[in-house]
């Protein structure tokens, strides 16, 4: 028997988030439209271990033309999520992230206010005023993280729109994938970015 | 998913990190309707299997899932379900074993239960833990001996990929009603498994029982014929559905190959990523890795070996005061076949230590440097 | 036998602050004691204490008046629901704003 053997570009991300936010639940949602776009080699997962309500937590998501090999936890991402702004304080964030990669961040804030010191693109979108407006609230707490797959798409074009519709609609009940996805195009509209970002191309 | 296509009738499990999801999942089966089986709750693990005993002792087709020191609760039912040849189907979420604690991912659990009589099958990905339980079946089914198939916790169990999952239709086709060789309660009731002597006795009857070695013998004999049955379902599975296991150990580059990685589950792929970074730098290396350890496919590792001047082998357990068992077994297996090449044994990723491509290649290159035999097993990113 | 202690033989954890990090952090909503309705403050006696008695992670000091340290507490509300005089209201933790959380200087 014998493995596949082609090259393959692996797009990493990582998502940054708290424990009850639903970054892993979003790792998976874009590993599902990933795939639906045409990837056929995708992984999601969560940072292995215990996740705790409001401690901070990460999650992977790696997609690929070709079938994905690896499932070590991913060291330095093209493209780093962070659910809430507040974990830049927390967290290292922007350890994990390549230096011409680019950062997608929940903030009201624009992306000029952020890492203006270093090249990497940021991306910013107010996903929880839309949340909120919009009513994705579930037991008081604003549900952002299906919003942040659309600053994604817009971001960094890895993904469509259209694909990640369908992927939010396999997940949700009817009702509750239309509330999801209008969050996701509102979130797309309202992404502002500091430049343009195209994935970087690589070598090897 | 594989335990509802394969139509099981009972199930009993007890939840164990890393295995939780899998009993959360059927029991949401069960109760939907959707997986027409009685889902028994248990208190721990040593009963989950005995319900499972039982059930398939009269007759229904039984799984379970555990992990880590829930496997280790089993043992003395894991003999006895082997010993009663039942056909048993159970999904092993790889854990490694306290103290101190850990919930990840290593192979100590299942390793410690190579002696049971089980057949291990261990996965690469999420899709072969899918097609072995529904092979599982049909080959414990054939030979009468249960089947743990092995996947590496949380770095397969809570990893989200890709997975094809067959129409029930097809799977009915592939995997007929299981038709127990044993009928507890027929017209003449029968009383299993009692004490065997160590010679052969006539019964009160007159009739001549047999020994308890024999029981042994057979047993024995039968798992060093199901290597055939493994290889043969694997085929005919490929055939119906389109992915093909009809070998007992996957082979990655190893043609012409002077120097094999020899890997299992998961460690397979990320090795076939580190031959091809090897091969860059210009050395001619090759991945067996193996898919099935009970049986041991000593013949099909020897001739897959037989063109290695260096094997490097990486074991996610530890036989204490020895070394990896997958060493050991090979080591073995080749001095039957009287090949001599040196061999290096790393011990890798113990309690979830992440064992990226690039640790392996490094692995590799350090031993082909060395020039030779190392003694005893090597740590690997471990300085103590 | 080697006199030195070897770390890799007993697996241990001493008792420390912050095991788990300033799991304040992780923190929703955030308890607020209102000292007029809490037992020891209002009669200036040690006693009731039971938010100390069943805070999961020790953070409530036993004293008058009573304190809770914000590095630590989790917000997990428990000191609220066995307060026998209500004296502990949970309120969001947005009420108290991180607009002291100056991205710019954290950028790094």
């Amino acid at each position: 028997m014998v493995l596949n053997d082609k090259d393959q570009t692996i797009i990493n991300v990582t998502w940054h988030g708290r424990g009850g936010q639903g970054a892993v639940t979003a790792a998976m949602i874009l590993a599902e439209a990933a795939y639906i776009d045409g990837y056929r080699g995708v992984t999601a997962a969560p940072f292995f271990g215990v996740e705790r309500r409001g401690a901070p937590i990460t999650a992977t998501t790696r997609f690929s033309r070709t079938p994905i090999r690896t499932l070590t936890p991913t060291a330095k991402a093209e493209v780093v999520v962070v659910l809430d702004e507040r974990l830049m304080q927390v967290v290292d964030v922007l350890g994990g992230l390549k230096a011409d990669g680019l950062l997608i961040l929940n903030s009201s804030n624009p992306p000029e206010k952020f890492c203006a010191d270093r090249d990497i693109a940021v991306a910013t979108s107010d996903a929880n005023s839309i949340a909120e407006e919009i009513g994705l609230v579930v037991a008081g707490t604003v549900l952002i993280n299906t919003s942040l797959l659309g600053a994604f798409s817009k971001a960094s074009g890895l993904v469509s729109m259209e694909s990640l519709e369908k992927a939010i609609r396999k997940n949700f009940n009817p009702k509750a994938a239309q509330l999801n996805f209008r969050g996701a195009q509102l979130t797309y509209e309202a992404t502002r970015t500091n430049r343009v970002w195209h994935l970087p191309v690589r070598q090897n | 998913m594989g335990a509802k296509l394969s139509r099981v009738q009972v199930i009993a499990a007890y939840p164990i990190t890393p295995q939780s999801k899998i009993p959360e999942t059927l029991v949401k089966y069960v109760e939907s309707g959707e997986l027409g089986a009685e889902f028994i709750r248990v208190e721990s693990e040593h009963s989950a299997l005995t319900v499972c005993i039982s059930a398939s002792t009269v007759g229904a087709r039984v799984f379970t899932a555990t992990s880590a020191n829930g496997l280790a609760y089993m043992h003395e039912q894991l003999h006895w379900a082997a010993g009663a040849r039942l056909p048993i189907v159970m999904a092993l979420a790889n854990r490694g074993l306290g103290a101190p604690w850990t919930i990840f991912n290593d192979m100590q659990d299942s390793i410690s239960q190579r002696d049971t009589g089980w057949m291990q099958i261990y996965c690469r990905d999420n899709q072969e833990i899918l097609d072995s339980i529904l092979m599982g079946y049909k080959i414990s089914e054939q030979v009468h001996v249960p089947m743990m198939v092995c996947f590496d916790g949380f770095v397969l169990s809570h990893t989200v990929m890709p997975v094809e999952i067959p129409e029930q239709e097809q799977v009915d086709a592939f995997l007929p009603p299981y038709v127990p060789h044993l009928q507890v309660d027929g017209p003449e009731p029968i009383n299993i498994n009692p004490v065997m002597l160590a010679e052969p006795r006539a019964n009160a009857q007159g009739v001549a029982c047999p020994s308890y070695m024999g029981f042994r013998m057979r047993l024995q004999e039968t798992l060093e014929k199901a290597g055939e049955v493994i290889a043969k379902v694997g085929g005919e599975f490929g055939k119906i559905f389109g992915r093909s296991y009809d070998c007992l150990l996957w082979e990655y580059k190893t043609e012409e190959a002077d120097t094999i990685l020899l890997t299992m589950g998961s460690l397979t792929n990320e090795a076939s990523l580190a031959v091809d970074m090897l091969r860059e730098k210009g050395h001619k290396t090759g991945v067996v890795g193996l898919r099935v350890f009970r049986p041991f496919p000593a013949q099909q590792l020897r001739q897959a070996l037989s063109g290695a001047k260096q094997v490097v082998i990486f074991d996610k357990n530890i036989s204490y005061g020895n070394e990896g068992a997958t060493c050991t077994e090979t080591k073995a297996a080749l001095f039957e076949g009287g090949l001599r090449p040196s061999i290096a044994n790393y011990i890798v990723g113990l309690g979830g230590k992440p064992v990226a491509a690039s640790d392996l290649e490094g692995a590799t290159l350090e031993f082909l440097g060395m020039k030779g035999r190392v003694n005893g097993p090597q740590w690997l990113g471990i300085s103590v | 036998m080697a006199s030195e202690k070897d770390q890799f033989v007993s697996a241990c954890a001493t008792l420390t602050r912050g095991e788990a990090g300033k799991t304040g952090d992780w923190r929703a909503k955030r308890p607020v004691i209102d000292l007029n309705k809490c037992t020891p403050c209002k009669k200036q006696k040690d006693t009731c204490y039971l938010c100390w008695l069943y805070c999961p992670d020790g953070t409530v000091k036993r004293r008058i008046p009573i304190e809770i340290d914000l590095t630590y507490c989790k917000g997990c509300g428990v000191c609220a629901e066995v307060c026998p005089t209500k004296a502990i209201r949970m309120e969001a933790e947005e009420k108290f704003a991180l607009s002291e959380c100056s991205i710019q200087e954290e950028a790094e």
